[in-house]
């Protein structure tokens, strides 16, 4: 440490050049396995368990379960009844439950788009959408969303016309958001897998719309 | 706090860059310290409010600069010494003065359980709301040194509550002493022009999770 902080000064432009893992400040693949190895023997936690805990949100929570929900939804109007008056339970039917915190869905249409972020941290709907990206969790994101969202929405290729509402969610509370997005007009007759198939995560955050990618059907 | 974790608004923080076929971790210490943390939930030390607050002290230099595994990680260190889970020194040798008094350890048959557990929030008990939907509401000026999920953007604004999501722990009191003080929780809608002047659109709005504490009728 003495002897970085002695060519500090010196070397500053040689730091930016560093990668993050040369960093000396910067040693966290070196500080989370020193803090687990010191859990396991503290009989505090199970490597075993961490290995599960990390195949489950790598495999099999994620935005296709999201895309499930939103396709029941555009299918069975009973199903989109349950889903915007008692998301969480509606979202159950699917076993994917609300890991503990509440679900509300809010629906776009010609003349509404949604769009949900955390400005205070990085609430994120799990249950449905898996872990959130990197842009989602940054600062950029999480500052502009709500004082420029059709900024936001043009830069990400999704504008909002001039005569739509954009209402920004700001999770501040343990109630997670999810965007039911509008379906797109050419889908007529798909099945619930092949429209599942169409629904991005970025559709479900609100800053994408969903689209028919040419060649599919 | 009045602190850097609290952007909404800020200006200078660059574009959103989306990363294509983005994968679930950049890193194998990033699964590592998200599934610890996970892991050591289990054992109910602290609740998600008292995570948050330990974030948000992180210094602000060393917030703006880290990734969102490096938050977790500083969020962890602070709450396991903090909450006399681990010593500093045990932190700092990384060696185990003696084992943990506990019951068990996480098993990863008992994951679905504690994730849908994890949070719990919401509460059972009959607390009067102070408001309902369709009133129209100021958001307090408070500006405390702890915890608050009242954004500085939303403060001294007036707003129209949307929808009562019934009764819930309230974060600011749960992450400083763990007081629950169960009361309402709404959404609250502030014009987007009321936020930010007539530079935004008059069609926009923002809807904040606010509870009974954070508001006086307006």
């Amino acid at each position: 440490m003495s002897s970085h902080d002695h060519h500090h000064h010196d070397h500053h432009h040689d730091d930016e050049h560093l990668s993050e893992h040369e960093r000396p400040l910067s040693g966290p693949a070196l500080r989370v396995k020193a803090l687990e190895s010191l859990l396991i023997d503290k009989g505090l936690v199970d490597s075993k368990t961490i290995d599960g805990i990390i195949e489950t949100f790598e495999t099999k929570i994620g935005p296709r379960n999201g895309a499930r929900v939103v396709a029941r939804a555009w299918t069975d109007p009973d199903y989109k009844k349950r889903l915007m008056t008692n998301s969480r339970a509606a979202i159950a039917e699917f076993g994917f439950y609300g890991y503990g915190e509440d679900m509300v869905v809010v629906e776009n249409t010609p003349t509404v788009r949604n769009m949900v972020v955390c400005t205070l941290c990085s609430c994120y709907p799990w249950s449905v959408l898996g872990l959130p990206p990197v842009w989602y969790k940054s600062a950029p994101y999480r500052a502009r969303a709500v004082i420029d969202p059709r900024g936001v929405l043009n830069e990400l290729g999704a504008p909002a016309a001039d005569d739509v509402d954009v209402r920004v969610w700001d999770s501040t509370a343990e109630l997670r958001y999810m965007v039911l997005p509008e379906r797109p007009a050419g889908t007529d007759g798909w099945s619930e897998e092949q429209l599942a198939a169409i629904v991005t995560r970025d559709a479900m955050i609100g800053v994408a719309v969903v689209t028919v990618p040419e060649g599919s059907k | 706090m009045n602190g850097v974790h609290d952007m909404g608004g800020m200006h200078g923080m660059g574009p959103v860059e989306i990363e294509v076929n983005e994968p679930v971790f950049h890193a194998h210490w990033e699964k590592r310290v998200f599934a610890t943390r996970l892991a050591c939930a289990y054992h109910r030390r602290w609740n998600s409010d008292i995570n948050r607050y330990a974030v948000e002290r992180m210094p602000p230099v060393d917030y703006l600069e880290a990734s969102y595994y490096e938050h977790v990680l500083f969020g962890l260190e602070t709450v396991l010494v903090e909450q006399g889970v681990v010593t500093a020194e045990e932190l700092a040798s990384g060696r185990a003065a003696g084992k943990a008094d506990v019951a068990g350890v996480l098993s990863i048959d008992g994951l679905d359980t504690l994730l849908q557990n994890r949070i719990r929030a919401r509460r059972d008990e009959k607390v009067a709301p102070k408001f309902k939907a369709g009133d129209a509401v100021m958001a307090r000026n408070i500006n405390p040194a702890g915890h608050t999920r009242l954004p500085r953007y939303a403060r001294r604004r007036r707003g129209v509550i949307d929808r009562d999501f019934g009764v819930y722990v309230f974060p600011d009191t749960n992450a400083m002493n763990r007081d629950p003080k169960p009361q309402h929780l709404y959404s609250v809608r502030f014009a987007a022009r009321e936020l930010w002047g007539n530079a935004a659109s008059d069609r926009d709005s923002v809807y904040v999770n606010l509870w009974d504490d954070h508001l006086d009728p307006a």
